[in-house]
């Protein structure tokens, strides 16, 4: 395999398949040849959780392309998929499974997403309810800076609400993996126990004593929530113990509250949409703010091209037809629903391009301009 | 100005035609996927299996015919039906980065941004506005009765020549604009961000045609060398015989910057029908002119996949009629044959709209 990467990423090749690149002719013989890219084969798919009446959660198993360099435990992967019609989604979804190398197998563990909207297929309803094993999904290498040190902390606090227990959950496997000495104490909230991930194993982890304090928390069912008073008396002085924490944004603010700023804390957030799926028929009143994030400027959606509020505010993205016909302004749309004025069609993606000549923002909008 | 009227419509009557291809554009946009998806990637396929095969064939000298020919085509391929629809964004819906427009380049020595610039901006913009449109005419032929006779003209056919044999070499040059440079409008230094990408794209294209591909093939080098020259050339053939047919037939109007001032969005669509020609055949055919042998469609609809213009073609053509509009169209020998006579013709300085008279020469151009 090393002799076929080396050939396989050397410039002579390039120089010979340019300007496509290697990939494009092996991706014909074979998905899983890559020389750059990075793609992956279903090889299992295990529901954690299926309560009715409740979108489902389960682990995907991903063999990687030899390309896969390996990942942290903690970081993400973008994770791509051909969903209804042809239409290839990209989304971020944390890693499950502990530490890899490059080239190994990993899990990612997912809910399926209730409010994606009804004309386009979410990419976790796919993966958990209808992807067949064997299915090629595109990826990016992992990334994000949410992991844990190389030396790891006699005593390790992890937090975790909801699906975030995904990367809190690679950390806790790689740590036992690790053979860490030391202490954890690991907190985590879900709705109820029927909705807990990982049950069984957590069960486990429990029970083995090998000094990892477990605490399961459903708030709804009348157990404490969390407060500076409760992490007091489970973690004495938990402000100075490094913390890692993860989940849905009510718990993120109370974590923040609790820590108060301490150095110790490491934060994942969600990445979650603020797309209204139903929203923004044409002739709605225009409302909400545009972001044009680079430039550091917000100003109110005035119902305008979301080039001519650029131009209002002073900016002076590139452009050409004006028309939607040319591509020059194509822009990154990495939040809100817009709607094309030549179709009429709306979209409510999150990191999406558009012609933003064409596009009229029907909620607020972040641009990457 | 036109040589084809609408005259007989009224403003309402060009805003309705306009509403009607917008339907008929809303209808295909969300009628995209599958098929649309399926079909680029078996073209693309296709173009990779061919190239593989056309490169492996110099191996075996008496297979040296074959082999031309199927790097021709996977050439013709790429340029046509893959790189110039899909840098025009017919398939950015995808999400599919190996078929986006921004991250597509081309097998042809002109960078994809350069050419995505002129092409998609100016040229299906300002489509056969005269002093807006460089297409018309590339800035070196005299394609157009109202481009003013000048004594260089007279080599207007030997020109044409030239750029069909270097056509590949011709888009590369396009931006640079050297007629402006020459006639002191614009200076060399204005063209110094083009110079790097060009230099690149060059290099990366020649190096890979006519060194390392040869060099790879050994004994059979020089065999190699010219079969991939060959293939080169029989592309730049095809490709500027197809796209001289798209605008140049007689019948074609052009257009002056007075009269497409403050144009409405069915204005703009009636000059889109107007400033191109169709060239009828059969399906392969279409397909190997990368679908612009429907440039009627295409420049209606340019961001569409081309596989859809034949399935709509009938439908524009009927609206047409409706409204008494010309729709040029016919066989690749008729609309070559016209845009030859074209260029033979305009060589000369034009004569008045002609009776029967004497002939009567054009006024001298005041260099």
């Amino acid at each position: 395999m090393g002799l076929a990467q080396t050939l396989l990423r050397s410039r002579a090749l390039e120089a010979l398949t340019s300007p496509h690149g290697v990939d494009r002719y092996l991706e014909i013989a074979n998905p899983m040849w890559a020389a750059r890219e990075v793609r992956a084969r279903v090889v299992d798919v295990r529901r954690e959780v299926d309560v009715p009446g409740h979108p489902p959660v389960a682990t995907i198993t991903l063999q990687p392309t030899s390309t896969w360099r390996g990942h942290r435990a903690g970081q993400h992967v973008q994770l791509g998929v051909e969903v209804a019609g042809a239409r290839r989604t990209t989304r971020v979804f944390s890693i499950s499974s502990p530490d890899s190398r490059a080239g190994d197998r990993f899990t990612v563990t997912m809910r399926a997403n209730p409010d994606a909207p009804r004309d386009r297929q979410s990419v976790s309803r796919y993966l958990v309810e209808r992807a067949p094993v064997g299915t090629v999904v595109h990826l990016s290498q992992a990334q994000g800076e949410f992991v844990l040190p190389n030396r790891v902390p006699d005593h390790v606090v992890l937090i975790s609400g909801g699906s975030g227990i995904t990367p809190v959950m690679s950390m806790l496997r790689s740590l036992q993996r690790r053979t860490h000495r030391g202490r954890v104490t690991f907190l985590h909230y879900a709705q109820s126990p029927d909705h807990q991930i990982f049950a069984a194993e957590l069960d486990e982890v429990r029970r083995s004593g090998w000094g990892i304090d477990v605490h399961l928390l459903h708030p709804e069912l009348g157990d404490p929530a969390l407060s500076p008073a409760y992490l007091e008396r489970l973690v004495p002085g938990y402000r100075d113990v490094p913390t890692w924490a993860c989940g849905p944004a009510p718990l993120m603010s109370a974590v923040h509250a609790a820590y108060d700023g301490s150095e110790a804390l490491h934060v994942e957030y969600f990445k979650l949409g603020t797309a209204r799926p139903d929203g923004g028929a044409a002739g709605e009143p225009a409302d909400g703010t545009v972001s044009f994030a680079r430039s550091g400027v917000d100003v109110g959606n005035d119902g305008g091209t979301l080039l001519e509020q650029a131009e209002a505010a002073g900016l002076a993205p590139e452009s050409g037809c004006r028309m939607g016909i040319c591509l020059t302004c194509t822009t990154r749309k990495t939040e809100g629903t817009v709607r094309n004025v030549l179709t009429g069609e709306t979209s409510s993606q999150p990191d999406e391009d558009i012609r933003i000549c064409v596009s009229v923002p029907c909620t607020s909008t972040a641009l990457d301009l | 100005m036109s040589t084809s009227t609408f005259d007989h419509l009224t403003p309402e009557q060009i805003e309705e035609f306009g509403e009607e291809m917008d339907a008929l554009r809303q209808r295909l946009v969300a009628d995209l996927g599958e098929a649309d998806a399926a079909y680029i990637r078996t073209v693309v396929k296709r173009q990779r299996q061919l190239e593989i095969a056309g490169r492996a064939l110099f191996y075996l000298p008496p297979a040296w015919p074959a082999a031309v020919a199927a790097l021709s085509l996977s050439k013709i391929f790429d340029n046509m039906e893959i790189g110039h629809n899909v840098m025009h964004g017919q398939y950015d819906w995808m999400g599919d980065p190996g078929l986006n427009s921004r991250m597509y380049e081309w097998d042809t020595v002109c960078p994809s941004e350069q050419w995505k610039y002129s092409h998609n901006y100016i040229h299906h913009t300002f489509t056969n506005i005269l002093g807006k449109d460089r297409d018309i005419g590339y800035g070196i032929l005299r394609m157009d009765e109202d481009q003013q006779w000048r004594p260089y003209y007279l080599g207007n056919p030997v020109y044409a020549f030239l750029l069909m044999v270097f056509f590949e070499w011709g888009v590369l040059l396009h931006d640079l604009e050297v007629e402006r440079i020459a006639a002191g409008e614009k200076t060399w230094a204005e063209t110094k961000h083009l110079h790097r990408g060009m230099l690149r794209k060059v290099r990366n294209q020649t190096l890979k045609d006519y060194l390392l591909f040869p060099a790879v093939t050994g004994p059979f080098f020089v065999p190699t060398l010219i079969g991939n020259a060959t293939a080169n050339l029989v592309r730049n053939v095809w490709a500027f015989n197809i796209i001289f047919c798209g605008h140049f037939p007689s019948g074609v109007a052009t257009f002056s910057r007075e009269e497409t001032e403050d144009e409405t969005r069915g204005q703009w669509y009636l000059r889109q029908l107007l400033g191109s020609a169709n060239i009828t055949g059969s399906r392969l055919f279409h397909v190997m002119t990368g679908n612009l042998s429907h440039q009627i469609e295409h420049h209606l609809f340019p961001d569409l996949p081309a596989r859809r213009y034949p399935e709509i073609a009938p439908e524009v053509r009927e609206i047409c009629e409706r409204y008494g509009l010309a729709y040029n169209t016919g066989p690749l020998r008729k609309q070559l044959g016209s845009v030859a006579r074209k260029i033979l013709r305009l060589a000369l300085p034009t004569r008045t709209p002609s009776y029967d008279g004497p002939e009567v020469v054009g006024e001298p151009a005041a260099a």
